[in-house]
């Protein structure tokens, strides 16, 4: 079964759009083992979207203090997000609840890998600053590379 | 003489960025400030220069739990302005739509965001691990408010298929039928909402209010009717600035709107309710009375109980539209531009969300106006927490602060909306 890509974020809120910018990029180069979706952050939601799939991967954008552009990994299969991870987000009921919601209710998909691309910038407007751009390309290809290994 | 401040410098569990600051003098509230800072997203100027059957998409990333509502009001006000009467089975459409999105946005709100606080847990996560088949119920239900937005809408966020005149494409009969089943299992689920949410434990409150919603003389408000209140109002959306003004106030980035005449009022499911009883359907009026309530609710913490009979009512009044479903000629009314202003109110899940146009001869807007549901309930917010805390001053800190959160979240306010979001402050002085 194919593995699911999903990218979270609202491209008019300059560095929020990067998960959804790299699973645009995502597309073409990973259709023969991944399917790929676009979300706005809506926890529910998301639940539905990796519902069914066995390992999903999660790109977006994330506002934990550290400097723009630096990408956090996580397993999140087997660890919790830390609080406030997703400070960024204005849903009330985003990535990091869903995911331990959907933890509690024995609901995860077996393998979660998230990655979290530490945003500095996130004002009205539809770009990316220098530090997050300069990651985009290197995120697309560590996630080619993840979905294709066995 | 104490003094004394609450302070939560940011609020969980409302969409969007916000805090709360209480001051109390002994017992005594001397201020109370809904603070508002997520920054103001200056939709409005975005539009000026657009082609008017642009505005639907664009005003439908203001918000990512509502979009509908704002691609409702905004094609509503611009055939207004253009003088197109959509009718039939097209506006049963939109009416089907809007049932999606409000199942979606009531259920989240009811299970996620504000059960927690009448069950005493920090979250929805934590209530979720004793109640396990309750919040799988809720997802469930959401859900099937998400199919109906993801079908008729395109796609799940920020739909697509929704034009000026009716939509861009149509669906058969065939294609809405998987549907039926699903609504056939949320109106069971959405009935065993409103018993779950009618056993909670609600404090007495009932300050009194002025409250507006739209009417409609054969069904519940969804798009259309006239602005009614409590208080005798009566008007048509086009006369809406007439009677409502938006002042700025320092501690918000969403402008304060009043009545100008007699000030504060509240929209929403209550304002609704209260308003258009006769128009649910016999199922959602069988329920709210079975439910302890009356014909008319003014408990605000009791909001929990109207939000989930209007999930029941969407959910009845879904099946009714889709049961009686025939594919329309055509997926819409052609609509030529033409210069004039076009308004509009339509029910967003929060309350009446209000678009005002101006057209050019070519159609471009020439300028727009958009007033959301949380910016109108900003300052009832603020007079219920001024009429509450001095009611429940012998509370912990802790248990006040935990209070006066829930009394906003009566009202499902939506910040991300309003300003385009919350964190709270009480100061005992």
């Amino acid at each position: 079964m194919k593995s699911l890509i999903i990218g979270v974020g609202n491209v008019y809120r300059n560095d929020d759009g990067v998960g959804i910018l790299i699973v645009r990029k995502l597309k073409n180069r990973v259709s023969d083992y991944s399917h790929v979706k676009e979300q706005s952050g809506e926890g529910t939601s998301l639940m539905d979207a990796w519902s069914g799939y066995g390992r999903v991967c999660i790109v977006d954008a994330v506002s934990s203090g550290s400097p723009a552009g630096i990408i956090h990994r996580m397993d999140v299969s087997s660890e919790s997000i830390p609080a406030n991870f997703f400070s960024c987000s204005t849903h009330s009921f985003g990535v990091a609840e869903a995911i331990e919601l959907a933890r509690t209710l024995g609901q995860l998909p077996s393998q979660l890998q998230l990655y979290g691309i530490e945003g500095g910038d996130f004002q009205p407007g539809e770009f990316l600053s220098a530090e997050v751009e300069r990651v985009v390309e290197s995120v697309v290809d560590e996630i080619v590379q993840y979905v294709s290994s066995s | 003489m104490t003094k004394k401040i609450i302070k939560v410098d940011y609020l969980a569990r409302v969409e969007g960025e916000g805090g709360l600051y209480i001051k109390l003098k002994d017992d005594s509230v001397v201020d109370v400030k809904l603070k508002i800072f997520e920054p103001p997203r200056f939709f409005e100027g975005f539009l000026r220069g657009r082609d008017f059957n642009e505005a639907s998409d664009i005003t439908a990333r203001i918000c990512g739990i509502c979009p509908v509502a704002y691609q409702m009001s905004a094609v509503h006000a611009m055939e207004n302005a253009l003088g197109v009467q959509v009718d039939g089975p097209l506006r049963d459409l939109r009416r089907l739509l809007y049932c999606g999105e409000w199942i979606e946005s009531h259920t989240l709100h009811i299970y996620m965001l504000h059960a927690p606080d009448f069950l005493g847990y920090p979250d929805a996560i934590k209530m979720a691990k004793d109640h396990k088949a309750i919040v799988e119920r809720g997802l469930k239900l959401k859900k099937a408010g998400n199919q109906i937005v993801s079908l008729l809408g395109g796609r799940e966020i920020h739909p697509v298929n929704i034009r000026v005149g009716g939509f861009y494409k149509l669906f058969t009969r065939k294609e809405f039928e998987p549907l039926i089943e699903t609504l056939k299992w949320a109106r069971d689920a959405a009935l065993e909402t409103v018993r779950w949410t009618a056993q909670l434990p609600f404090p007495d409150f009932e300050p009194g209010y002025e409250f507006v919603a739209l009417h409609h003389p054969e069904e519940y408000p969804f798009n259309e009717g006239r602005l009614i209140s409590s208080s005798g109002l009566d008007i048509e959306c086009s006369e809406y600035e007439e009677h409502f003004q938006e002042t700025h106030v320092e501690h918000s980035n969403a402008l304060h709107s009043a009545l100008k005449e007699r000030g504060s009022y509240f929209v929403g499911p209550m304002a609704r309710y209260n308003l258009n009883f006769d128009q649910l359907s016999p199922m959602a009026r069988q329920a709210a009375l079975e439910s302890g309530l009356t014909r008319t609710c003014q408990n605000p913490f009791k909001s929990i109980i109207v939000r989930s009979i209007e999930v029941l009512y969407a959910c009845d009044e879904a099946l009714r539209i889709l049961q009686s479903y025939e594919k329309p000629e055509r997926p819409y009314i052609p609509v030529e531009p033409k210069p004039g202003h076009g308004f509009s109110c339509t029910e967003a899940p929060r309350g009446i969300l209000y678009h005002h146009y101006q057209l050019d001869e070519q159609g471009k807007i020439l300028d727009a106006k958009i007033v959301p549901p949380t910016s109108q309930n900003q300052k009832t917010i603020e007079e219920d927490l001024r009429k509450f805390v001095p009611q429940h001053i012998h509370l912990s800190e802790e248990e006040l602060t935990w209070r006066c959160e829930q009394a906003i979240r009566n009202y499902d306010p939506c910040i991300s909306c309003a300003t385009h979001f919350l964190k709270l402050d009480i100061e005992r002085n």
